[in-house]
């Protein structure tokens, strides 16, 4: 008994501190949405094994046994005279195996209507509308002049559910967040819901996980779960317009800004309205670049501008070649944007 | 004109392979000799054969596909390959594992041991099985024909729209593919109808159901399976290819056309197709066990009836590949539950293996450690679809690489284990020398810790969240070492796969000669020599028990016995007796046909039609369609000398 109580007491350490599976472990989750799956799947998994080790130590029993209590006759006989025998394996061993199959169908069952609902209704609703390859996330009002968009950074309210509606513009993506709960397939022409919650304020990864082109590998985002008076502070900033230029390189950085981007970006406040890549009004409030691909660094920021297709290949932001003089203003220009 | 014969009691004869009525049945059996004789024969050993070597060499170039995606995986931020290369990579090599190698090289056991299984001379459409194998391999090289040029499938192969659409996948990528499958689904039908007439029209008189092998009960089932899935994915590729090259709205979102429509489609087919491909396998497995566990397998009808349940639930639960696409929470549920159920039908096989092994004598050749050791991977691999199973979990699970862990373990475990443990079984029969056992155990420690070195971590990765499909990654997520760790092991695997292979060259050249019967094995192919005279038995068998050549060493007071070398002759012309469904009763003496080009040529006009739709020249569509028709009414014609014999 006792080397399986350890083996227990061994795997409940790992579950409790699971910082060693990384950042897009599930191992640990974060919130009621991945609660009741975490415990499943740590109960699925323990009895997985189990039935492993026991298979292992029938098969080499079995082998051994076999081997040693009949060996000295003639190899070319039969280990018995009949076809008979040996049913009772099979009717214990699919007896137990259903037993706890069935055990395992209705763990799995609750757990399904558990998750399928939030604890409680959701205060409000993000619209994630992936594209290759990059996500753009809708806070809606009841005011329109208070709903704002932001890209690949989801921000919410510790300890409130929130509900997702994903779809896509283009082609099938996933939407997950593994340490907050499941996926749920983005897929175009019919809006998918789900629901997240995070009980813990903290940073959460999130990735594209179905196959959707060349940079599948490179469509991560974010989700920044903070305080509730944190949260509405960010939400007041991202509904606030960008402030006006003030330098003379950052007033000529806005002008290469919509000479060069404003067709498929937007700034709040301007006249940059394109709707085709993300939202950059709040640009410097967002911790990564190119869909959590880089950290949002002046430095990184002008890398990416000046040459995105050897950063992300295949990308939908083409090489703008700019003079050195005209990047360095845009990227001043896009520093202001906090 | 002359006078057919229409009926004929056949001649009972006493007769063995040295007997002079074996010289008239080899002369009526022998093709043409040399290249002639290559490309006309009809002999279901030949075509076994073949499919054995195509499946083969296609297994080596899926392995050497991965072995360049594990280079690139190694370590985080790899830059061997674009993302393009890694997309055409994946994808060829899912293409080519599940359906240029894993159905093809069970069929080419099949092929080439079910009419020695059964008693017979050949299977019940010879012609159709060589057309069978042409367009296989027509199929496989149209798939491979962008490969080359660089323009590959490159959408995985379950090749899910919007993605593989005109749109945002323009070249010829998608159409080969597309085209290339529907081809393939040619292939597959034809051979399935073949089996399934075969077990039903062709076993030796005596041979009632309830006593044919295992492995012909797992190939059966597979091959009904095949004739209700291959339609829906021969039809939503057609559909797919109609899309993108005649603008119809199948899976066009801007038009009303429904994206998840295709994933019902592939995966009502992808689902019975992975049964498909190791119900035969772990036929294998049940009929070799046995024979190196010296007694009958354990619960014969149990697994019997469990291969042919599998199958049954295997169509109701395609939908477990879809967990995330957004379905009602209620057919969530249905689906979850049926997967689970797949559990019992196979708990059912691995306990009677178990209980096999506990009441036999095992005896140690490699081919007892291959299938010893199936039976931990399958239950490796099953454990993890029984996780997958689960819908919430699966929702975490889905689309990492906990699944490419988990059908790495049910398609090498379940399919590649007992394929090369079935080599070294019956290896001995087709070439008539045993293979070296202490290279083969050697290959079988190789290959065995390599896979779980390999492949199990990738279960970790899973859990780690590594998505699937991604051709890089950033360091920092913790994927680093299990990756390492999956690359070394693969290559380990592929070092044993290396030494099998050479293995079977040393074998073929200085093995050490077999005989009829090297194992001491019960079944009706190891009555006959090593390899078997090309008319397969000089008399047709009489069959008695389930284990023909174990009679002598079972208490058996009462029974009758079943007789080897003494029962019809047929030797006039190429015959074989045509038996009752279920009892095996004689009811016809069936004249089979001689060898012929008709099967090779309508592969290859059926080839050039397709050729014309890829390239959208309809002349040529219209010139192969015209001689694809030709072709089939001359293989048609009716011959007189074909009609059958009422007995």
């Amino acid at each position: 008994m006792r080397p399986r109580r350890l083996v227990i007491f061994g795997l409940a350490l790992v579950a409790a501190d699971a910082s060693w599976a990384g950042p897009m472990s599930y191992v640990q989750t974060f919130g009621p949405a991945g609660y009741p799956v975490t415990r499943l799947g740590w109960g699925l998994a323990i009895i997985s094994i189990c039935v492993c080790v026991i298979i292992a130590l029938l098969l080499l029993g079995g082998i051994f046994h076999g081997r040693v209590a009949r060996t000295g006759n003639d190899s070319r006989q039969l280990a018995v005279r009949r076809d008979a025998g040996g049913l009772m394996w099979i009717y214990i061993g699919v007896g137990l195996s259903s037993l706890v199959l069935i055990g395992a169908m209705i763990w799995t069952l609750e757990v399904t209507a558990v998750i399928s609902n939030p604890p409680r209704t959701p205060a409000f609703t993000v619209q994630v509308s992936a594209s290759q390859w990059w996500w753009a996330l809708r806070y809606d009002n009841e005011q329109p002049s208070r709903t704002f968009t932001t890209a690949n950074e989801i921000h919410i309210p510790v300890g409130q559910p929130v509900r997702f509606e994903v779809t896509s513009t283009d082609v099938i993506h996933s939407f997950w967040v593994p340490k907050l709960g499941g996926k749920m397939d983005v897929i175009p022409g019919q809006t998918n819901v789900t629901w997240l919650q995070a009980d813990q304020p903290g940073v959460y990864r999130g990735e594209c996980a179905v196959f959707c082109g060349a940079d599948h590998a490179r469509m991560a985002l974010l989700v920044i779960a903070q305080s509730p008076a944190n949260f509405r502070a960010w939400e007041d900033a991202q509904r606030s317009d960008a402030p006006q230029p003030a330098t003379p390189e950052e007033q000529q950085g806005q002008m290469v800004f919509q000479s060069h981007c404003a067709a498929c970006h937007s700034v709040r406040g301007t006249d940059a309205s394109g709707a085709v890549g993300p939202d950059l009004s709040h640009l410097m409030s967002r911790r990564t670049l190119a869909a959590g691909l880089l950290p949002d660094t002046p430095g990184n920021l002008a890398a990416w501008i000046g040459h995105p297709q050897s950063i992300k290949p295949g990308s939908r932001m083409p090489d703008p070649a700019l003079s050195s003089a005209h990047l360095a203003a845009l990227v001043a220009y896009l520093q202001t944007l906090h | 004109m002359t006078i057919t014969e229409t009926r004929r009691a056949p001649v009972i004869a006493q007769a063995t392979d040295a007997s002079p009525s074996s010289d008239t049945l080899r002369k009526s059996w022998e093709g043409p000799s040399g290249w002639r004789g290559w490309l006309s024969t009809v002999d279901h050993k030949e075509i076994g054969k073949r499919y054995l070597l195509t499946a083969f060499g296609f297994l080596l170039i899926g392995g050497l596909e991965a072995a360049v995606m594990r280079a690139q995986l190694a370590t985080p931020n790899g830059h061997l390959l674009s993302a393009e290369e890694y997309a055409q990579l994946f994808t060829m090599h899912g293409v080519t594992m599940i359906f240029l190698y894993a159905l093809p090289v069970l069929s080419g056991f099949s092929n080439y041991l079910w009419p020695l299984l059964l008693g017979s001379r050949d299977m019940a459409f010879p012609r159709l099985n060589a057309f069978s194998y042409w367009v296989f391999l027509f199929a496989g090289i149209f798939l491979y024909a962008s490969f080359v040029m660089g323009k590959g499938p490159d959408d995985g192969w379950f090749n899910y729209v919007p993605y593989a659409s005109r749109e945002f996948n323009p070249g010829p990528n998608i159409d080969v593919y597309a085209l290339g499958m529907v081809l393939l689904g040619v292939s597959t039908t034809v051979g399935s109808i073949n089996f399934i007439v075969t077990v039903i029209r062709m076993r030796a008189p005596g041979m009632s159901i309830n006593r044919i092998p295992i492995l012909v009960w797992g190939t059966l089932t597979a091959s009904v399976g095949n004739l209700f899935a291959v339609p829906a994915v021969s039809l939503a590729f057609l559909m797919l290819w109609m899309d993108r090259q005649l603008g119809t709205h199948f899976f066009d979102v801007a038009n009303g056309g429904q994206p998840l429509l295709w994933q019902h489609l592939f995966w009502m087919f992808g689902h019975p197709w992975v049964y498909a491909i190791v119900l035969p396998a772990m036929g294998i497995v049940s009929d070799g066990l046995p024979t190196f566990c010296r007694r009958p397998l354990v619960g014969y009808t149990a697994v019997a009836l469990a291969t042919v349940t599998t199958m049954v639930l295997g169509f109701g639960v395609w939908a477990h590949h879809m967990f995330a696409t957004g379905l009602p929470v209620m057919s969530l549920s249905y689906f979850s539950a049926s997967s689970m159920v797949i559990v019992i039908p196979s708990a059912v096989a691995v306990f009677a293996w178990i209980a096999t092994i506990w009441t036999g004598r095992p005896v140690f050749t490699t081919a007892f450690l291959y299938f010893s050791s199936f039976v931990l991977l399958f239950v490796i691999g099953g454990v993890s679809g029984f996780m997958t199973a689960s819908v919430p979990l699966d929702m975490q699970l889905t689309h990492t690489y906990f699944v490419v862990a988990h059908l790495h373990y049910v398609l090498i475990g379940i399919n590649v284990f007992p394929v090369i443990g079935g080599i070294y079984f019956w290896f001995p029969k087709i070439t008539g020398r045993l293979m070296n056992e202490k290279l083969g155990k050697w290959s079988f420690w190789i290959m065995f810790v390599g896979f779980n070195v390999g492949f199990f971590p990738m279960h970790i990765l899973g859990l780690a969240g590594m998505p699937r499909r991604i051709y890089t990654y950033p360091s920092g997520l913790g994927w680093g070492p299990w990756n390492m760790a999956a690359t070394v092991g693969s290559y380990v695997f592929a070092i044993g796969i290396a030494m099998f292979l050479l293995n079977v060259w040393i074998s073929l050249r200085r093995g050490i000669a077999a005989g009829p019967n090297p194992w001491n094995a019960p079944s009706l192919e190891w009555s006959t020599s090593s390899p078997p005279p090309v008319y397969n038995f000089a008399v047709i068998p009489n069959v008695a028990s389930r284990y023909p050549l174990w009679e002598g060493y079972m208490d058996d007071e009462g029974r009758d016995r079943s007789t080897i070398h003494e029962g019809l002759l047929l030797d006039q012309g190429r015959e074989t007796i045509g038996t009752t469904a279920l009892d095996a009763e004689p009811a016809v003496i069936l004249k089979m046909p001689d060898d012929t080009y008709t099967p090779l040529v309508l592969a290859l006009t059926l080839t050039l039609a397709f050729c014309g739709l890829l390239a959208l020249a309809w002349w040529a569509v219209g010139v192969g369609v015209v001689l694809t028709l030709l072709a089939a009414m001359v293989w048609l014609w009716p011959e007189r000398k074909l009609s059958q014999i009422e007995r």
